[in-house]
């Protein structure tokens, strides 16, 4: 009847408390391989899966990286690639002290009768799969559930099955030694202010913890994915510290101190914007029991991509890059960074695509 | 539109001071009168009046008090001398407190297990308490531990009745104390009650943001997680241990303070499990402190036994609990604080208040 106590308890709250290591965060490398198509194509890189792992080996091999790594999210095909040289990408990350963790949904499909609202698949079979990912050495998983706000959204149907699909994924996962990454990520897409967002956030997360209890999930190994509390991307924007003000808030009223720790999702912001909002809750002076840390995906790699634009002379230059993003974000998560980090061409380019699709 | 958010948070997080806690006072008329026929004391509002006055007028007991939970009658009652309660409570720094729950009824089609009633007209009568200097109320859902209960029934309407309390209290200016007691009444290990209070708790919280309350504005005071009445007892790092592992898993941040129900424990019992969750080296972002009533009053009790002759000694004994639950709730507690009569427990099954 209590929470999850079965053979991999102590693991799974190990490692979920060694990704929220102050200074560490999560590199997000599981771009299908459709939506990782869209980035190479924006570099006119051919989406071939040499290109693929090519620019994934740039990225975890970048010389003094992966110290400001806890984990890395893999794409299945990735999770079984290897560096040039022969060495598999997992040996290379657990080497650097990394844990290598694996993207398990399998997407969204439309809830019939909503405005466009959806719900994310992935559960058939999802023990199996985990148990593969296991023993291939992943330690971590992750699962997004999309939500939007809109004048009837996000409907109490959307968010029930969202955090029903977040919940049963996660014991899922528990159940197989993988720490469960829950994503709720409510888009930033819309007119709404900081206000509307926050409401929905914490409503949304209240759903998922309550979701995530009903299951019997151990809080304890799993790690929370949220949207910062932003204003909506047709809305002015608002300072860092408003952002980390109503993001922490958002926490302190929904989230457990059993979680051990926060790791952000970028959405839409620049490089540069994602790490100053990390920073600014890092540096807020009020109740945060959890860390608070980053996942990101284009807010690491943006700069590092148009760096490298598939050239192989680049891959120094585009790693030089990659390794300042991650040095900022690290500061960040301890609210030292101090700004203007290696402003290469792309870090202030906001990321925001409308309705983005993975 | 809610004019009293601040004033709710000031409240809330004042009562949550490290160092003091609350008397529980609120015995309704009929359980009060249980309480002074154990020492042959008849139940009639003087002698009803001399008790509550005993304990409020207690030398320096009140430092170590941030709240008085009382029963209507006597929020409008006087010491001897003509001065309200409410005034000697506010005088040294002692928010008063208010019940407002009309008692449990049972859920037809359950083994035995009860909603609580007093939800209609709720809004006014709080206004007429904060009129009356009241600023925080408290609202008691029972739920019990059995092969089948607590039933998702009875979970989901005392969560739902708290809820629904919580922000009429706070529509009104009242701190709304969220209490969902599950009986320590059985025979189940503490890993059972562990379990249903994590559940229970989950509940509420989901309800309470359902109910857009504000819980920077709110205090919670469950159980402690203990063993059943019929099992085996276990130290107080063990009940230490599991009630905090509760409260990480279900209790949000936001929540200043957490003010235990002592149940049927004994006076020492509660005060040495509190200490032991205060000393408890592991990350809590709330308050621990208490909100005790037969565990603050029983050896007051006990030596008063309605005779003037022994009001002094009596209030001794009342400082020295009070004083020792404020050590607790720092961790600073050191034990065998005021003798026999507070070892003595104090469990009564299937306890109506």
């Amino acid at each position: 009847m209590s929470c999850y106590k079965g053979k991999y308890a102590d693991e799974l709250v190990a490692n979920a408390a060694y990704i929220g290591t102050p200074g560490k965060g999560i590199l997000a490398a599981d771009e299908s391989t459709g939506t990782i198509g869209k980035r190479l194509a924006s570099i006119n890189v051919e989406n071939v899966e040499t290109n693929r792992r090519a620019l994934r080996e740039l990225l975890f091999t970048t010389p003094g990286a992966l110290q400001y790594l806890s984990g890395v999210i893999f794409f299945e095909e990735t999770l079984y690639q290897k560096t040039a040289a022969g060495k598999p990408f997992v040996d290379v990350l657990k080497e650097g002290g990394v844990l290598p963790g694996i993207k398990v949904d399998k997407g969204t499909v439309e809830l019939a009768g909503t405005n466009g609202e959806t719900t994310t698949q992935g559960l058939d079979g999802l023990a199996q799969r985990c148990q593969q990912y296991y023993a291939a050495g992943a330690r971590f998983a992750k699962w997004r559930a999309v939500l939007n706000i809109g004048p009837n959204e996000p409907s109490q149907l959307a968010i029930n099955e969202n955090a029903n699909g977040l919940a049963r994924y996660a014991i899922i996962c528990q159940e197989n030694g993988l720490v469960p990454i829950v994503e709720p990520e409510i888009l930033v897409d819309g007119p709404h202010d900081i206000n509307k967002c926050a409401d929905v956030t914490e409503r949304v997360l209240a759903a998922v913890y309550k979701a995530l209890n009903d299951h019997h999930v151990l809080l304890e190994g799993t790690l929370l994915k949220p949207n910062m509390v932003t204003p909506g991307s047709d809305a002015p924007k608002v300072a860092p510290e408003v952002i980390a003000e109503y993001t922490v808030l958002a926490l302190q009223r929904t989230m457990p101190a059993a979680v051990p720790a926060v790791v952000f999702l970028s959405g839409g912001q620049s490089e540069e914007e994602a790490t100053l909002n990390l920073n600014a809750m890092n540096k807020l002076k009020t109740k945060k029991p959890w860390m608070l840390s980053f996942s990101f995906g284009r807010a690491l790699q943006q700069s590092t991509l148009k760096s490298w634009a598939g050239k192989e002379d680049n891959i120094k230059k585009a790693q030089a890059v990659f390794l300042a993003r991650c040095k900022a974000n690290s500061e960040a998560t301890l609210g030292t960074y101090q700004g203007g980090s290696a402003l290469s061409e792309g870090a202030s380019e906001s990321l925001h695509v409308k309705d983005y699709k993975y | 539109m809610n004019i009293y958010p601040d004033e709710l948070i000031k409240n809330a997080k004042y009562i949550a001071t490290p160092g003091k806690g609350i008397l529980a006072a609120d015995e309704s008329t009929g359980t009060i009168g249980k309480r002074l026929a154990s020492i042959s004391v008849e139940n009639i509002e003087s002698n009803r009046q001399a008790l509550r006055e005993l304990l409020f007028t207690s030398p320096n007991a009140l430092s170590y008090l941030s709240g008085v939970i009382l029963f209507e009658e006597t929020l409008y009652q006087k010491t001897s001398d003509g001065k309200p309660f409410v005034e000697v409570l506010q005088e040294n720094n002692v928010v008063p407190g208010i019940k407002v729950d009309k008692g449990t009824v049972e859920l037809a089609g359950t083994n035995g297990e009860t909603t609580t009633q007093g939800l209609d007209s709720l809004g006014a009568r709080c206004q007429q308490y904060y009129k009356a200097g009241a600023r925080f109320a408290k609202w008691r859902a029972v739920l019990k531990i059995g092969p089948n209960e607590p039933s998702e029934l009875s979970i989901q309407q005392n969560a739902q009745g708290l809820a629904r309390y919580a922000i009429i209290c706070q529509e009104n200016g009242l701190v709304p104390i969220v209490e969902p007691e599950i009986l320590t009444d059985g025979s189940h290990d503490i890993k059972k009650c562990a379990a249903v209070t994590e559940i229970v708790l989950a509940a509420v919280y989901k309800a309470l943001n359902d109910q857009h309350v504000l819980l920077e504005g709110t205090l919670l005071k469950p159980n402690m997680v203990t063993p059943g009445s019929d099992s085996p007892k276990v130290t107080p790092e063990v009940i230490a241990e599991y009630t905090v592992a509760a409260l990480r898993r279900t209790v949000p941040p936001a929540v200043p303070g957490i003010v235990f129900l002592s149940g049927g424990q004994s006076e020492e019992e509660a005060t040495v499990n509190l200490n032991a969750m205060n000393k408890l080296e592991v990350l809590k972002p709330w308050t621990l402190s208490f909100s005790f009533g037969r565990a603050l009053q029983q050896s007051t009790l006990k030596t008063w036994t309605g005779k003037k002759e022994n009001v002094g000694k009596a209030q001794e004994i009342f400082l020295g609990r009070c004083r020792a639950n404020s050590e607790a709730t720092i961790g600073k507690y050191t034990g065998g604080s005021a003798g026999k009569l507070a070892s003595e427990s104090l469990y009564v099954e299937g306890y109506k208040y």
